[in-house]
């Protein structure tokens, strides 16, 4: 699969739409309050709420198979030259509006510095955090067998 | 013969009416918001969510509120909310190899690369009720935490497909059948079982898989791995034509490891069943598994002799969604039907007593 999000060349705008698909309205209206507004935007499809199916691989590698649906929403907008979109699980309107509009001031050379300083990477840092604590967690867990030679 | 065809609307809507109040208990109880049932419930959201075949843990919570807590109603409840939406695309298949492991055992490898992870399991507990745990009990110690470094995590069905032990999957590019464009057709092909019974009713396929260790199928199963975790989900949407993350799903995989016995063409060699199921929930991944595997009896060319074996015994009884309205439409008006019932049994009834009057 290529520029897959999950792999090492995927683009700048791939990375920072998984980073504001993965923050919750709350949490962007948080970060935007610490740069200037953003220019207005105007809708152009959506914010819509609709359902994408999710798929596995028989033994995790073979065949695909459909697995179930998921809810998503998904908005398109367009901001002076730009349009933004977003598509992120769940039924949060407001969410993928933000993060719609956030997608096209990002493609503005003007605003993208301090977009990114003050939204994308804080959010970034605290989506790892989270990671990095619930991997400690199951670090925790890590079952150390004791072998026969170590309890002679 | 006259029968009722309307009236009851004074009835109905004071049993909702009455309904309702149950639903609310005792109202000098504080009344549990959906945000508690998601949060406080959690494994009974996700068998709703699985059973629903609808991925949203606001939703499935508020089913379960709805719904008293019955689960298969409150799946019923979330299928009929899915159906009311659209359908955007499909994502790319998880990646589970990919997956944030917050669980990971083995029961055919101790030592295995990447170790054994026990993760939030009811395993190990007593299955003593605690009684503290009736009331408010506050909150509990955060759980300790450790240092990780990077541990990959391989599969176990691969190490034994590297030594030639392990039947690989066949991966093709094939698009999968899609249970909820078209029904079931047989011989159905692995992708559509596997489908129908990630949605199927959990107790169904906990009941057969179990027989298949019971002898009601050829199974010698070992439990290769189980995982569970987040796993991104990647999506491409129409407006953009490249691939991003929309966010992540905890499933919960099994990897069941399986005797066969080969045939000609083919070495005796292990072969695979496999569980993927939403949230955390080993007890139904590991039974899907178990009658994955006991399905693939036709392809592997064994003889089919038990109910888990069967394609289309397994597949059209294990969606509980069906089953149940088709149980239960039995409480809706049959009054002609039964009448015509009446008057045939009267007339058999009349004919035996005539025909012993002839015969005494």
């Amino acid at each position: 699969m290529t520029n897959a999000p999950t792999s090492p060349d995927r683009t700048d705008r791939q990375i920072w739409m998984s980073v504001l698909a993965r923050a919750s309205a709350e949490a962007l209206r948080e970060h935007l309050a610490d740069v200037p507004p953003l220019p207005a935007h105007r809708r152009l499809k959506g914010p819509d709420t609709g359902l994408v199916m999710l798929r596995g691989r028989a033994g995790g590698d073979g065949t695909a198979f459909n697995l179930m649906e998921a809810t998503v929403t998904r908005c398109t907008v367009s901001m002076g030259e730009h349009m933004g979109h977003a598509t992120v699980m769940g039924r949060d309107l407001a969410q993928a509006e933000l993060a719609a509009a956030i997608d096209a001031a990002l493609q503005n050379p003007e605003l993208r510095d301090a977009l990114m300083a003050s939204v994308v990477e804080p959010l970034a840092a605290s989506q790892d955090s989270a990671r990095a604590e619930t991997a400690r967690k199951a670090e925790a867990t890590r079952v150390n067998f004791f072998t026969m030679a170590t309890m002679r | 013969m006259y029968v009722s065809v309307k009236g009851g609307e004074s009835a109905i809507a004071n049993a909702h009416a009455w309904l309702a109040e149950r639903r609310r208990g005792d109202a000098a109880l504080p009344e549990i918001t959906a945000d508690q049932i998601a949060e406080q419930l959690g494994l009974a959201v996700e068998r709703v969510m699985a059973e629903g075949a609808c991925i949203d843990r606001d939703l499935a919570a508020l089913a379960l509120k709805q719904a008293r807590g019955d689960s298969t109603e409150a799946a019923f409840l979330l299928r009929a909310y899915r159906n009311t939406l659209p359908r955007f695309g499909y994502a790319a298949p998880l990646d589970t190899a990919a997956m944030q492991v917050q669980r990971r055992i083995s029961a055919t490898y101790k030592d295995l690369p990447g170790g054994q992870v026990l993760g939030p399991s009811f395993d190990y507990t007593h299955r003593l009720l605690e009684l503290d745990l009736a009331g408010r009990k506050g909150e509990p110690d955060p759980a300790p935490q450790a240092d990780t470094g990077v541990t990959p995590m391989p599969r176990v069905t691969e190490m034994l497909a590297r030594e030639g032990l392990m039947a690989r999957d066949t991966a093709t590019d094939a698009e999968p059948p899609d249970l909820t464009r078209e029904g079931l057709r047989f011989p159905a092909i692995r992708a559509l079982a596997l489908q129908s019974m990630a949605r199927g009713d959990e107790g169904f396929l906990l009941a057969l898989g179990y027989s298949t260790q019971r002898g009601y199928g050829n199974a010698h199963p070992f439990v290769g791995e189980i995982r569970m975790g987040a796993v991104p989900v990647e999506f491409t949407p129409p407006e953009l034509g490249f691939a991003i993350d929309i966010g992540d799903v905890v499933v919960t995989e099994c990897q069941m490891v399986n005797q066969f016995a080969g045939n000609n063409e083919t070495p005796p060699q292990f072969t695979r069943g496999y569980g993927l199921v939403p949230g955390q929930n080993e007890r139904k991944a590991m039974a899907m598994s178990l009658v994955d595997r006991a399905l693939r009896a036709s392809e592997l060319g064994e003889e089919i002799t038990a109910p888990a074996q069967d394609a289309e015994f397994v597949l059209y009884h294990c969606d509980n969604v069906e089953s149940t309205g088709f149980v239960e439409h039995l409480k809706l008006p049959h009054y002609v039907d039964f009448q015509s019932e009446l008057e045939k049994l009267r007339g058999i009834r009349a004919r035996w007593a005539a025909d012993r009057g002839e015969k005494s």
